[in-house]
């Protein structure tokens, strides 16, 4: 195959109609708080674990509502609750997470 | 003194003796299964403790002083303690003189359990002595003594503002069983004695009790019947007992020996754990003091509802009260009995199971070590400090003044301490954190540990293993660079009312060197509760499912209290404290650091 020094992005499409919300669902029905959250990303720019693992609230937040795998990130997540302090729609973060890591289901 | 019934029995004494044997089954196997429960190590520990004599008398000491005398309420509530202290020592010093009279008098009956507690219906007066009368004006005056603390439980029950309470628990069916048969006894006993003070003798409450029913009633047959309803007063009390709040009584003797043992809890709810949660008398205290129950909604969330659903099974009432907690640690502080409340909470949420388990392996701390490298003296300023940036600044500021060489180890990020992990009940990832912690701070060589979060200090203290460091609060480690002579603040015009945060004070024990400083910068006001009994801001990471919205309330009853003496600013060394604070008060919150920044 010819070599041109560059190749193709993979497609990033999100087919919302394919994608496993089921754990979505469920946190929705445990954390209705987590629907208020707009992507600020005050949590990322203060979380105390992001600069070392990249953990990203905000990231985990869209990452449910689009069924992708949160797991690696919450793995370093370390309670701190600096996201919760700063989180201007008044999140209780810190619940969310634990919700999130008990609720989970390993595939 | 003479028998007077050739058996020495009646059928009255049944109820009674079918009670005790109860009781005191129960007893024994509630002691055995709690033992063990216990780990192995810690059981022997205990049992060594029993037999070690200075612990052996510290426990009678301790029994004697809190469960008869009820010494740490009176300090509390002397009304209260009055209350307990007449209806524990008396009924105990009924059953000691009965004890007494009957070796003195008829000892070939001591064989018989009821004999003590009866008699003055199986005895008859032959001739009166001065013994005798002894023995029964102190019979008559410990029953006096017990019926004046009846009296005021009864009035407590439903006027318990009189002694300061402004909400009391509200007892469940049994427990209500149990109180009125306790009621119901010693006003039996003083009628079915008075019956028979003409046959058996008596003194000054039982002779003219006796007068007085021969006067209106005129005949005998009036003793029986309240001899009866005696003893069935005192079965029912001891059958209902091991499922009611009584069965603190007990409980708490098994309890001060295994504290004095120094055994910890392990589980949330077996050996150690079990003896606290059926200590804990429903008595209530721990409603008033808890922060939370400044809402209505909250008021069934503290520790004494915590215990009752633990006993009751009721397993997601238990879960919803421990994750709600703020941990501030104050029932604990008040409570009469030692029941440790936050420690209960935490053991309850490790007993979670997450699907996602945290791992800090892949986090490289030898960029973290560099950083910490360079000098004796380390800043760790921890998570929350960083989002109160004012407070490294001030701290650096006055660090400088005082010609400290200090690094400040997580300038550009660290790792967290722990403590909220440690608090979720997830101890595997706590210990991750503190041994990475650890890592980085002995590699860095120093010998002093400056720490501005009471979260963060209050860890490092109990649970980091850093051998050779000395781990100090910002406003301690001033406090002494003050009376070193390398800081002269000046004292400002200003007053300023110092707030203990939960971690710093009960947690930690730091009253002084607080209020030490900050009385050379201003003019220190004292809050309306301080010291162990300074309420919680409402900020604290303790409580995992309380949202903003509902600790607003809380916040705002903390600052109604702080500000009683009307104080130019308030004061705090915890970076969480303060921001909570900030959001609602109506004057400048600062941190102690900033306070003596400006003064220097």
């Amino acid at each position: 195959m010819m070599e041109f020094g560059f190749r193709l992005s993979p497609s990033s499409t999100i087919d919302l109609d394919r994608a496993d919300l089921s754990l979505y669902r469920k946190i929705e029905r445990l954390e209705p708080d987590m629907k208020t959250c707009m992507a600020c990303g005050s949590c990322s720019a203060t979380c105390t674990a992001g600069q070392y693992s990249g953990m990203s609230m905000r990231k985990v937040i869209l990452g449910l509502q689009r069924g992708t795998d949160v797991s690696g990130m919450l793995s370093c997540c370390m309670l701190c609750g600096k996201c919760t302090m700063v989180c201007p729609r008044g999140i209780n973060t810190r619940h969310l997470i634990l919700s999130i890591c008990r609720t989970y289901e390993k595939k | 003194m003479i028998d007077r019934i050739a058996s020495g029995f009646h059928p009255f004494v049944l109820p009674f003796l079918a009670g005790m044997f109860f009781v005191f089954g129960y007893c024994i196997y509630g002691i055995l299964k709690i033992l063990l429960q216990l780990p192995r190590e810690d059981r022997l520990q205990f049992y060594k403790s029993l037999i070690t004599p200075e612990t052996a008398v510290k426990n009678v000491k301790d029994i004697f002083l809190n469960c008869l005398l009820h010494v740490k309420l009176w300090k509390r509530n002397p009304m209260l303690g009055f209350m307990h202290s007449s209806i524990a020592f008396g009924w105990f010093m009924l059953i000691v003189l009965g004890h007494v009279e009957v070796i003195l008098f008829v000892p070939e009956r001591i064989k018989f359990f009821y004999y003590p507690i009866f008699f003055n219906y199986f005895v008859a007066e032959a001739d009166s002595t001065v013994k005798g009368s002894v023995l029964f004006f102190l019979m008559d005056f410990f029953l006096l003594v017990v019926l004046v603390g009846i009296a005021l439980a009864v009035i407590k029950r439903f006027r318990s503002l009189i002694f300061g309470m402004r909400r009391t628990t509200r007892p469940s069916f049994l427990d209500l069983i149990g109180q009125y048969a306790l009621w119901a006894i010693f006003p039996l006993r003083w009628l079915a004695e008075g019956f028979t003070a003409h046959i058996s003798g008596g003194s000054f409450m039982t002779i003219p009790l006796n007068w007085m029913a021969r006067q209106f009633l005129g005949n005998e047959f009036n003793m029986l019947p309240t001899w009866w309803a005696y003893s069935i007063a005192l079965g029912v009390f001891m059958f209902v007992l091991p499922f009611t709040r009584y069965m603190h009584i007990p409980a708490e003797m098994l309890l001060i020996p295994m504290r004095n043992a120094g055994l910890r809890i392990r589980h949330a709810r077996r050996g150690f754990a079990r003896a606290e949660i059926f200590s804990c008398p429903s008595c209530g205290v721990c409603i008033d003091a808890c922060p939370m129950s400044v809402k209505k909604a909250n008021l069934k969330d503290c520790t004494v509802y915590l215990n009752r659903h633990i006993r009751r099974g009721h397993e997601k009432r238990v879960d919803e009260i421990s994750d709600k907690c703020l941990l501030c640690g104050k029932c604990q502080a008040v409570c009469q009995v030692g029941v440790e409340g936050p420690t209960l909470r935490m053991a309850q949420r490790a007993t979670r199971r997450y699907s996602i388990e945290q791992d800090y392996s892949g986090i490289d701390t030898r960029p973290l070590a560099d950083a910490a490298r360079g000098s004796k003296v380390l800043y760790f300023a921890g998570c929350m400090t960083q989002l109160t940036p004012r407070i490294p600044r001030a701290v650096e500021s006055v660090l400088k003044k005082a010609g400290v060489n200090y690094v400040w180890m997580d300038r550009d990020g660290g790792l967290c301490c722990g403590r909220p992990m440690l608090t979720a009940g997830k101890i595997g990832e706590a210990k991750q954190l503190i041994r990475k912690n650890e890592q980085i701070i002995s590699e860095s060589r120093a010998h002093t540990l400056i720490l501005s979060c009471p979260i963060c200090y209050k860890i490092f203290r109990e649970h980091y293993s850093l051998p050779g460091v000395r781990v100090i609060h910002h406003s301690q480690y001033f406090d002494e660079l003050v009376r070193l002579g390398k800081l002269s603040p000046v004292k400002g015009s200003g007053s300023v009312v110092w707030h203990d945060p939960c971690e710093l004070g009960r947690g930690s024990g730091i009253y002084e060197a607080p209020r030490d400083l900050l009385g050379r910068c201003a003019e220190l006001r004292e809050a309306g509760h301080n010291h162990a009994e300074s309420i919680c801001c409402g900020g604290s990471l303790g409580s995992l499912t309380l949202g903003f919205a509902q600790r607003e309330a809380m916040t705002r009853n903390a600052l109604d209290d702080l500000v009683k003496d009307a104080p130019d600013a308030i004061a705090t060394g915890c970076p969480l404290c303060m921001s909570t604070f900030g959001r609602y008060a109506d004057r400048p919150v600062k941190d102690i650091a900033e306070i003596l920044d400006e003064s220097c």
